[in-house]
């Protein structure tokens, strides 16, 4: 007794599966409504559209145009206040060709079966990311992106859990887990030990970060396997993008996962039956909740499906981090705090002026603000008289201004008339360190791996930078840990990790893509990596350049 | 003084202006730190609805302000950005003006101590000199909530008690206990000071000051009654303070303990939490009773920090007065630690609210825990200025530099 177990719909899902093959040019939309409809869902779609700031040139988009259509399994008999998603985005080629067929045999089942107690919504959106956006702004009523979208006609009730499919072969030799979402937010650690715990049970590979489990923990190869594992899910929870159309409910308080079929060079291998008796499983089991999953940790890092870190082992180390800067304030006040010594012929160092501190505090910020603002409204003017592509000159007008920052302090200096004083540094170091230290942990909070990775490269140079340092090897390290070259190193670091070592142009190639897939995230979902950075952690670190170089 | 305090003010009306017309002003007049149910404006547009449509306003559990605001605002709702600036231009003035005189006051008793020679000889360091003396209270913060007009009105009974003036003391004073029960405990201060400018027999004096001051709190009372024709005022403003029953989270103690407190204990914790706001009166009065303008910082500190809705508004106001005191920084023991535990705390509030409501993978302990983190650097800050100023009162009677009776150093401690 399962979904295949009637020749007909095996058949029926072979059908699907073979059409679907074919490359499709945009979404068959008619055909989905028809055939939603013949399996006795309510479908409803919705039309979208949104003109991107500058062209995607990863997945070769800008003015996108496009229709989600989605049908509601009503619930036979219970009240209908809760609701399930199943998703799959629909893209022309064949990246995601057999994750809809899988859809349509599962809605066909699902129909027919009496135990539901939460309506169903099957959702296949055009555009992923974008599309998903569309839907579930229009689905809560909120417009946070600017985006144009038609309101929906139906809804279900509120949503409890979503899962997103992606599925390129018809069989597949593992399933991969993924779980980060937007600026790192991550669902509750019940529904992965829920999935883990039903793919152990059917039989099915399951990994997670497109890693398998290993079973030797003690051995040194082990342990490294599993530390990578981890990492990975760092990094990828630091770049705050969502790694699969799951990751915008979570800002919606709604548990999400994406379920991506891997089909690699394996022996054994599981065919779409099983992957379907795993989902109707899945499914069951969401229906039968209560309340929403909040039992677990919400906040967690993965070194693999059955063993996690949870935020009371990680975060006292990120918190002995914070600790340095609190102490070299301490430090820093305690020196400002006792009398300044006199010298021989009874000259007092001078107070130093607000104005000494406050100036180089400006002018940070604004570069900052130049850094968010410049790169996306100046891409016009770039493109007049460069030979570049709009990309090309959002991400080069980025890096023009975060380098020309660097030359700040020499102007700064020449804009002060008078001559910045030993207290003057002093003070706006300790300015400096509270503010980073604030800002860290804020982060942290938020997205801790983003927070983590800034601290580890930030925290060491913020404790020691004084302007009596050798000034040629400190500006070197300083500008070596900066944020762009944190994000430079973690690129070519995160290929390592993932065993796709890429070579010095490719890695820079994807560097840039990296930066121009930040600014996009922000202005379309709202990611907040890229404001921040700009915003907040660059202009802290330039005040770090300007206590290295004062006068 | 007046050009630097006209430019500046000037400024602040701008930024002011300029923040409100953002969208700025949408995001922050929806922040809990910064609206309660008593002072929202959302909820005196409401109020204001019910009252146009003939209703009670107090009918429903929306409206919390006294019965006076609501028909100030019936006739200059459209101006209501300008009456708030207005009243936050009010206090700045008033304070200013308020403080200037108390300097001039403060000035004039050292010079005489000096001249009677009453001040041992090393501590004429701890004089003070006019060049510390400016002060210009700076107060811009776009909230839509009708705090501004109870910091105008303490800022106004602060000037009229310092001026002297017993009357217009007892009238505003009635005034701002008429808006939040509160501003009751500033009553003692306003006494003692009054006594010394002008003494007279204690017992007459006080009776004089409470003729006045309940005269005017029973003609507030009675026009209420007359402008909205029946009592259910009383109970919906006063019963709401002092009875908490909103428990919207807040910046204040009252909101978490409440919502678990079982309800047969419910009103025993009441009438404590409320007492702790009346009962640092007796204390300090008798501790400070040479020192009156000190005493009403200290009581606006523990009005603000205890009282059941606060806000940083009346954060604001008793911040105000810090520079007041800006010669006490060399006594201050905490000042660093507290400072930097403000900072940390307004910083994480937004962030510990964005987890707690939108992400949901906080609840409301954490943002609980932030709450009592404020209030407890807060106390700090305010107990650190009380040891500050006793302790340079003691140093004026006694010399900078302490020496036991065998001639050893010796070291203050505040018991």
């Amino acid at each position: 007794m399962g979904l295949l177990s009637d020749p007909n719909r095996r058949r029926a899902l072979i059908g699907l599966l073979t059409r679907l093959n074919a490359p499709i040019w945009g979404m068959p939309v008619d055909w989905l409504v028809k055939t939603m409809q013949s399996r006795g869902l309510e479908v409803f779609t919705q039309r979208f559209s949104r003109r991107l700031p500058f062209p995607d040139e990863d997945k070769e988009r800008y003015m996108v145009k496009g229709t989600n259509v989605y049908g509601i399994l009503r619930a036979p008999r219970a009240p209908r206040t809760e609701a399930l998603v199943l998703s799959a985005p629909c893209t022309a080629g064949d990246h995601n060709n057999q994750a809809v067929g899988l859809l349509l045999g599962l809605a066909q089942y699902f129909r027919n079966q009496v135990y539901w107690a939460k309506d169903i919504i099957f959702l296949v959106n055009e555009h992923d990311l974008i599309g998903m956006q569309a839907w579930l702004e229009g689905y809560h009523h909120t417009n946070t992106t600017g985006m144009d979208w038609s309101p929906l006609q139906g809804r279900g009730g509120s949503i409890q859990a979503a899962l997103s499919l992606e599925l390129s072969s018809d069989v597949v030799t593992s399933l991969d887990l993924v779980l980060e979402g937007l600026n790192g937010q991550l669902p509750n650690l019940d529904l992965a030990n829920l999935f883990y715990a039903f793919c152990q049970k059917i039989g099915v590979l399951c990994t997670t970060q497109g890693k398998l489990q290993r079973n030797d923990w003690d051995s040194v190869s082990g342990y490294s396997h599993a530390v990578q594992t981890m990492m990975l899910m760092a990094m990828k929870q630091a770049s705050g993008r969502p790694w699969g159309d799951h990751g915008l409910f979570l800002r919606y308080h709604i548990e999400a996962a994406t379920i991506k079929g891997i089909n690699s060079f394996r022996q054994y291998k599981t065919d779409a039956t099983t992957v379907g008796r795993l989902l109707e499983g899945m499914y069951r089991k969401l229906n039968n909740l209560l309340e929403r999953l909040h039992q677990s940790y919400f906040f967690y890092l993965m070194s693999s499906l059955s063993h996690f870190v949870s935020i009371g082992y990680y975060m006292p180390a990120f918190g002995l981090l914070g600790v340095i800067l609190l102490l070299r304030a301490l430090d820093l006040w305690v020196q400002l705090a006792s009398p300044p010594p006199r010298t021989e012929d009874g000259v007092v160092d001078a107070d130093p002026g607000v104005l000494s501190v406050l100036t180089p505090l400006v002018i940070s910020h604004l570069t900052g603000a130049a850094l968010y603002t410049l790169p996306i409204h100046f891409q016009e003017m770039a493109v007049e008289h460069f030979p570049v592509s709009e990309t090309e000159a959002v991400v080069l007008t980025a890096i023009a201004v975060y380098t020309a920052g660097l030359a700040l302090p020499h102007n700064t200096n020449r804009l002060l008339t008078g001559q910045g004083t030993e207290q003057g540094w002093k003070v706006l170091k300790l300015v400096a360190v509270l503010y980073l230290a604030v800002l860290l942990g804020c982060t942290a909070l938020i997205n801790f791996s983003l927070g983590f990775i800034l601290a580890l490269t930030l925290v060491p140079v913020a404790a020691f930078v004084t302007p009596n340092v050798p000034k040629v090897l400190s500006a070197f390290v300083l500008v070596v840990l900066s944020p762009a070259c944190t994000l430079l190193f973690s690129v070519f670091f995160f290929q390592e990790l993932q065993e796709m070592p890429v070579s010095f142009l490719d890695g820079w190639m994807l560097y840039l893509s990296v930066i121009s897939q930040g600014i996009l995230d922000h202005a379309l979902y709202g990611s907040l990596v890229y404001p921040l950075v700009a915003l907040l952690v660059y202009p802290c670190w330039l005040l770090f350049w300007n206590i290295l170089f004062w006068k | 003084m007046a050009a630097p305090m006209t430019l500046l003010l000037i400024v602040a009306v701008t930024i002011r202006a300029v923040l409100y017309r953002s969208g700025v002003a949408d995001l922050v007049s929806e922040r809990v730190e910064v609206v309660s149910p008593l002072t929202a404006w959302k909820r005196v547009v409401e109020g204001l609805a019910l009252l146009d449509l003939g209703v009670s306003p107090y009918s429903g559990d929306v409206f919390h302000e006294t019965p006076l605001i609501i028909y100030l605002f019936h006739f200059l709702v459209d101006y209501a950005e300008i009456t708030f600036m207005l009243a936050d231009v009010i206090t700045a003035v008033a304070l200013y003006m308020a403080v200037k005189d108390y300097n001039k006051q403060v000035f004039r008793k050292q010079k005489y101590a000096l001249e009677a020679d009453r001040y041992p000889l090393d501590c004429l360091e701890l004089i003070r000199s006019p060049g510390e003396m400016y002060y210009i209270p700076l107060k811009v913060y776009p909230s839509c909530s009708t705090c501004g007009l109870n910091n105008a009105v303490i800022a106004l009974f602060i000037l009229s008690t310092v001026k002297g003036n017993m009357l217009l003391s007892a009238i505003f004073l009635s005034l701002a206990t008429y808006q939040s029960i509160y501003p009751l405990t500033l009553s003692a201060a306003a006494l003692l000071y009054l006594m010394q400018v002008s003494p007279a027999t204690f017992w007459w004096f006080v009776a004089q000051y409470a003729f006045m001051y309940l005269g005017s709190l029973l003609v507030l009372v009675g026009l209420s009654f007359f402008l909205l024709g029946f009592w259910d005022y009383l109970p919906s403003v006063y019963g709401f303070i002092l009875s908490v029953p909103d428990l919207t989270p807040n910046i204040g103690l009252f909101w978490d303990f409440f919502a678990e407190m079982f309800e047969h204990f419910r009103l025993f914790f009441l009438c404590v939490f409320q007492i702790n706001v009346f009962f640092y009166t007796l204390p300090l009065s008798i501790k400070l009773k040479e020192h009156p303008v000190f005493l009403i910082f200290m009581q606006l500190a523990v009005i603000s920090i205890f009282k059941s809705y606060p806000t940083v508004g009346d954060i604001s106001l008793y911040l105000a007065f810090l520079p007041v005191w800006s010669h006490l920084h060399r006594f201050l023991r905490n000042i660093f630690l507290v400072s930097c535990v403000l900072l940390a705390c307004s910083a994480l509030f937004p962030v510990l609210w964005h987890l707690w409501i939108y992400a949901g993978s906080a609840n409301s302990n954490f943002y609980y825990a932030i709450t009592l983190l404020f209030n407890v650097a807060q106390i700090l800050l305010v107990s650190d200025y009380f040891y500050a100023f006793l302790r340079r009162e003691h140093h004026l009677s006694y010399g900078l530099y302490l020496k036991r009776k065998d001639g050893s150093e010796a070291t203050l401690v505040l018991k």
